[in-house]
């Protein structure tokens, strides 16, 4: 276990993460470009949607049927679980507990590439269409949370009908489902024209995601004052509730059929939480609940966890469920 | 040169609320809009989406509309939203389009 996380932390990924978190920490004036990291955000989702669609046109029906099944049961499962710790445990409000749910319930397509990364790194291979199930946790755990909470609050909100269009059509959905689509269509021969620049293992995109990470470092690092704001409750929560889903995702995923590489994949994009389609979502649709907490909780504390010992944690019990 | 009196009203908001504003001010009259993304704090100073970013919109419409404007603004978003609004007396040539 330390020799994984140990090189876990000396990875790219992990390290251009934290100099991010430094360099605001330190106050330093560096930041990236808005529009580059705009840029990179759109190769990244859009490289990862073309060869997961590549790849989907090699998979069965039947291999992907039962994963697909436990993501969206994992869907389902986790806005509600981080719904109840918060509001019957932590004693949260409705709102806020639904506004933090909303985020655990989603999940984070970088946490989703750097699992991916990671477990290429260690040696261990993935099924192709991860990807597809990524598409598929990406909008449930949302919608759920938000109901529950729009119900309980008395709904002063938005129709559900916009909120479902926004979440759909949003950037992360249109790349990742078109990717999807554009990649089963182009076929093996447009592929291998394109695959140097968009290939997920290829040094395009590993160093396109090392400059990207140094932004993720730099906005989680412009939360950590929160941390103070926030309570010892919900920095417990931050931690402990990915490893909870975390180890749901790696033991539904291998019940599933995936490989140790693959269950570890879901592991990961189980125990995350959004930070970019959830927070706009609930902001206008919960407005009543503080943005404090879901953005700590999601951006300052589960997402740096996972980066840099989640991962390797998800790993660790991917493998002993497959003993 | 000749010009009409009308007010400009200028709403300073969280930019999750610029679809919503933009098509509400449509509907409560106002005939076209500015827009334009800056960056600034107040008390409320944690956003939803990037730090310190805030949309301005700005409509140049007759008193009865910037009246119709910041009641719904006010009633609509003050409470939860990081929202600011003011009228400021401007006075503009071609009238007409305004109205």
């Amino acid at each position: 276990m330390n020799d994984i996380l140990r090189a876990n932390l000396l990875s790219p990924i992990a390290l251009s993460f934290l100099l991010g978190i430094i360099a605001r920490v330190i106050r330093s004036e560096f930041s990236l470009p808005k529009d580059i990291y705009a840029g990179i955000s759109i190769y990244l989702l859009w490289a990862l949607g073309l060869q997961g669609g590549v790849e989907l046109a090699h998979a069965s029906f039947d291999s992907i049927a039962a994963p697909a099944g436990v993501t969206l049961l994992i869907g389902c499962v986790t806005p509600l679980t981080a719904f109840g710790i918060l509001r019957y445990i932590g004693k949260f409000s409705d709102a806020d507990a639904a506004g933090v749910a909303a985020h655990y319930g989603s999940v984070s397509a970088v946490t989703f590439i750097a699992a991916q990364t990671f477990v290429k790194a260690v040696g261990a291979e993935v099924e192709g269409f991860m990807p597809t199930l990524l598409t598929l946790l990406e909008s449930p755990g949302i919608h759920i949370a938000l109901a529950i909470g729009a119900i309980r609050t008395g709904g002063q909100g938005r129709p559900t009908s916009e909120v479902l269009h926004e979440v759909l059509t949003a950037r992360t959905m249109v790349l990742l489902v078109g990717g999807l689509l554009v990649g089963y269509l182009i076929g093996e021969k447009n592929w291998l024209v394109i695959e140097p620049f968009f290939n997920t293992k290829g040094a395009v995109f590993r160093g396109a995601l090392t400059i990207f990470m140094l932004e993720m470092g730099l906005l989680a690092g412009s939360r950590l004052g929160d941390l103070k704001k926030v309570g010892p409750f919900l920095l417990g929560f931050g931690i402990a509730m990915p490893i909870i889903h975390g180890a749901l995702g790696a033991w539904l995923g291998s019940l599933a059929g995936l490989s140790v590489g693959g269950a570890t994949v879901l592991a990961a994009m189980a125990s995350s939480a959004s930070y970019i389609a959830a927070p706009p979502a609930v902001r206008v649709t919960l407005p009543d609940a503080n943005p404090t907490y879901y953005l700590t909780s999601s951006l300052a504390i589960t997402f740096p966890f996972n980066i840099l010992a989640g991962i390797p944690l998800y790993y660790q019990i991917a493998t002993a469920l497959h003993r | 040169m000749l010009t009409t009196p009308l007010k400009m009203v200028v709403i300073v908001a969280e930019p999750v609320l610029e679809h919503r504003l933009v098509t509400e001010l449509r509907a409560l009259g106002a005939k076209g809009f500015t827009l334009v993304e800056g960056r600034g704090e107040g008390t409320k100073q944690a956003h939803a989406t990037e730090e310190g970013a805030n949309v301005r919109i700005e409509t140049i419409v007759p008193a009865t509309v910037a009246d119709r404007i910041m009641e719904h603004v006010s009633t609509t978003y003050f409470e939860n939203y990081s929202v600011i609004a003011y009228v400021q007396d401007v006075a503009v040539a071609r009238g007409a389009k305004y109205a």
